[in-house]
C-alpha cells in the first residue's frame, strides 16, 4: 500500500482565531483541501491575497481518483508554479485503441500538435496532484504568502451576512466562528456547503455502477488507453486499462444498475474479474477498489453573492473525457485574478458574475460532451444498442464511421465565445482559434515558449508591431512585444501581417487588433474587467 | 439544399426489391443491424445536417 495515504500533511492544530475574543474576519476562506481548493489558494495567495483553506481530513485523497490531466490543467500548473514535477511524475500518452468483443475497431492518436511545452495528456493520481499542491502552498507559506491550511476542521455551519460570511468551523476542540469576506467552496460533489445553504443541484442520474480498481502489476500492456465494447470477460458491458506511474494499472468494469455494491467491492469477487481480463498468468495486487454511480449536474448559479461554488461542488459530469477535475481547475484559474482585482478594490464586484456566465457555459459543454459519451457507453434502449454496435461494426471497415465511436471526448479548454468581458476581434486574416475568448495556444518564442510570458496580470502581445503598456482604472496591461516565427505566425497572425492581443491573467484572448491603439486597448480592458 | 420528398429512384420497384433481398433469410435482430448500419451510411452520404433534420422530421410517426 502507497504510504502517501496514509501521512498526515496538515493535521489538525489549534489556532489564534479560536480563542478570539470576537470572531477573526479573514479575506478568503477555501472550504475543501481537494486539487481545486488547493489550487484556488495557491492562486490567490500569489496575488497576496489571504486565504484560510479548512478541510475535515489531513491527508491526500485515499485511491487514484481523477487521473487524466489535460494540457490546459499543466499549462495552468505551471502559472501556479507546480507544472514541472506534474509532467516529469506523470506518464505520457498519445494512443487510444478500441475494442469490440473480440476486435480491435478503431485506434486513434492525439496526435500532439509541435511548439508546445506541455504534452496533450497525462495520466497522474489525484493524491500526487494533491500532494505536489499541499508542497506548493506550504512553499509560498514559507516565502510569506498570506496562506495557510486548517486541517481537522469542517465547517458546520454558514451564515451570508450580505459584507461578509460567518463560518461555524468544528474541531476536535469544539466550535468557534469564524468570518470571511469571500467564501469559496470545493467540497466536491456532495458538497456540504452547497447543501447547508439549501441550493439545488439538478440534472440527470446515470443509472449505471462502475467497478474501479488501481492494480500493481508488471505486465507487457503498452502505454495506451484502451477500452472494450462488450469484451468476453464483461460481457454486455464496457472496460478500461489506463497506465499510471508506480507501475499502477487503472482498470474500470462496468457492471451495470442492479448490483450489491458491498458484495462487488470484496477482493475475492473482485479479483475473478480481474483473472478474467488480464489472463491467469498476470501477477497484480490490488491497491483500491471503489464503485461509483455517476450524475450530469449543475448548480443553477455558481455564485451566490459571498460563496463561489468552484470543481464538482458547482458541477458534476460522467467521468468519461476526463472533464471533472479538468475543469474544476478551469474553474479555479478563471475565478482567481477576478476575485483578486474585486477584493483589491480595483474591479466592481460584478465582475464575479462573469465568472458565473463563463464557467456555467463551460460546465453545459462538459455535460453535454460527457451525458453523450455515456450514452454510447450505456445504451439506454434496445435501438439505442443496435446503432451503437452499429457504429463499431462500421468502424472496424469504414473510416466515416470512427468519428461516432465515443468513449470519451477527451477535455479540452473552454472557449468563451459569448463573454460580456470580450472585446472587439478587429484582426482582419486572424486565425479562428485566437478569436476573442479562446485561451490562448502555446508557441515556441526564444528558448522558451509564449504562455511563460503570460502569468502575471494582463498582458498586451504585440507581434510585429510596437506596444506599450496601458492601464485602465488602476489595472495594467503589460506590453509584450514580439517578432513573430513559427507557430506564433501560423497561431496569432493568419494572414495579418501583424497584430496586438490584449490577453486576461487567465490567459484568454480579451480582444485583438491589427495595430496598437491605446485608447482602443484601455476601452477593451476596462470591458474586461467588469468597468464597462 | 432540402430534402427530396419527389419521387427521385429511376427503378423504385428494383430498389425496393434490393433492400427486401438484403433481409433475405436475416433474423430480427440481423435485420435490425442491417436497417441501422444502412441508416448510418447514409447519413454520412448525404452530410448536409439540414436534409438530415428534415428527413428526421419526415420520417416522424403521425399523430
Amino acid at each position: 500500500m502507497n504510504k502517501i495515504f496514509e501521512l498526515p500533511l496538515y493535521p489538525y492544530a489549534r489556532h489564534a482565531d479560536q480563542d478570539a475574543a470576537t470572531p477573526a474576519r479573514r479575506r478568503v476562506v477555501v472550504i475543501g483541501a481537494g486539487p481545486v481548493g488547493l489550487a484556488a489558494a495557491i492562486d490567490l495567495g500569489m496575488q497576496g491575497i489571504e486565504v484560510v483553506v479548512i478541510d475535515d481530513n489531513d491527508k491526500v485523497s485515499f485511491g487514484s481518483r481523477a487521473i487524466c490531466f489535460a494540457k490546459r490543467t499543466l499549462e495552468i500548473a505551471d502559472r501556479l508554479g507546480l507544472g514541472a514535477p506534474l509532467v516529469e511524475k506523470g506518464v505520457q500518452w498519445n494512443v487510444g485503441k478500441v475494442f469490440f468483443d473480440t476486435r480491435k475497431v478503431y485506434e486513434f492518436n492525439l496526435l500532439p500538435e509541435d511548439g508546445h511545452r506541455r504534452p496533450a495528456f497525462i495520466n497522474l493520481q489525484q493524491y500526487y496532484i494533491e500532494d505536489h499542491l499541499v508542497a506548493r502552498l506550504r512553499a509560498l507559506e514559507a516565502e510569506g504568502a498570506p496562506v495557510s491550511i486548517r486541517g481537522g476542521s469542517r465547517v458546520s455551519a454558514i451564515e451570508d451576512h450580505a459584507d461578509h460570511v460567518a463560518l461555524t468551523v468544528s474541531t476536535p476542540e469544539g466550535p468557534y466562528v469564524l468570518e470571511a469576506d469571500w467564501v469559496i467552496a470545493c467540497d466536491g460533489a456532495n458538497s456540504p456547503t452547497r447543501q447547508a445553504m439549501g441550493l439545488d443541484f439538478v440534472g440527470r442520474v446515470f443509472e449505471d455502477n462502475f467497478l474501479i480498481a488501481d492494480v500493481i502489476m508488471d505486465a507487457e500492456f503498452p502505454t495506451e488507453r484502451w477500452f472494450w465494447f462488450d469484451p468476453p470477460f464483461n460481457r454486455g458491458q464496457s472496460a478500461l486499462l489506463h497506465k499510471q506511474p508506480d507501475g499502477v494499472w487503472r482498470i474500470d468494469l462496468q457492471l451495470g444498475w442492479d448490483i450489491d455494491k458491498d458484495h462487488e467491492k470484496k477482493p475475492e469477487n473482485v479479483i475473478p474479474r480481474l483473472k478474467a481480463m488480464l489472463g491467469d498468468d498476470v501477477d497484480f495486487s490490488l491497491e483500491w477498489v471503489s464503485i461509483y454511480t455517476f450524475q450530469c449536474r449543475r448548480m443553477e448559479k455558481f455564485r451566490h453573492n459571498r460563496v463561489i461554488f468552484a470543481g464538482d461542488s458547482a458541477h458534476q459530469v460522467s467521468p468519461f473525457g476526463a472533464r471533472g477535475a479538468n475543469s474544476g481547475l478551469q474553474d479555479v484559474d478563471n475565478l482567481c485574478w477576478k476575485l483578486a482585482l474585486v477584493i483589491k478594490g480595483a474591479a466592481p464586484d460584478s465582475l464575479l458574475d462573469s465568472y458565473d456566465a463563463e464557467r456555467i457555459h463551460g460546465a453545459d459543454e462538459n455535460i453535454l460532451n460527457s451525458s453523450r459519451s455515456t450514452d454510447f457507453i450505456t445504451p439506454k434502449s434496445e435501438i439505442s444498442r443496435v446503432f451503437r454496435d452499429a457504429v463499431l461494426d462500421l468502424s472496424e471497415h469504414h473510416a466515416f464511421a470512427r468519428p461516432l465511436v465515443n468513449s470519451g471526448r477527451l477535455s479540452m479548454p473552454c472557449r468563451y465565445d459569448t463573454s460580456g468581458l470580450n472585446g472587439v476581434d478587429a484582426l482582419p486574416g486572424g486565425p479562428d482559434r485566437t478569436r476573442p475568448g479562446a485561451p490562448c495556444p502555446d508557441a515556441p518564442v526564444g528558448n522558451g515558449f509564449l504562455l511563460d510570458h503570460l502569468r502575471q496580470g494582463f498582458t498586451l502581445l504585440g507581434l510585429n508591431t510596437d506596444v506599450a503598456d496601458v492601464n485602465a482604472g488602476g489595472i495594467a496591461a503589460r506590453a509584450l512585444p514580439l517578432r513573430a516565427s513559427g507557430a506564433l505566425v501560423q497561431r496569432y497572425l493568419g494572414g495579418a501581417e501583424s497584430a496586438v492581443y490584449l490577453i486576461r491573467p487567465d490567459q484568454h484572448v480579451a480582444a485583438r487588433w491589427a495595430a496598437f491603439d491605446a485608447t482602443a486597448v484601455r476601452a477593451a480592458l476596462r470591458r474586461a474587467t467588469g468597468q464597462a | 439544399m432540402d430534402l427530396i420528398l419527389t419521387p427521385n429512384l429511376q427503378k423504385a420497384d428494383d430498389a425496393y426489391a434490393a433492400l427486401l433481398a438484403a433481409h433475405d433469410g436475416l433474423t430480427k435482430a440481423q435485420s435490425d443491424a442491417l436497417n441501422a448500419r444502412l441508416i448510418l451510411i447514409l447519413i454520412n452520404h448525404i452530410g448536409d445536417p439540414q436534409v438530415l433534420t428534415q428527413a428526421l422530421e419526415a420520417a416522424k410517426p403521425r399523430a
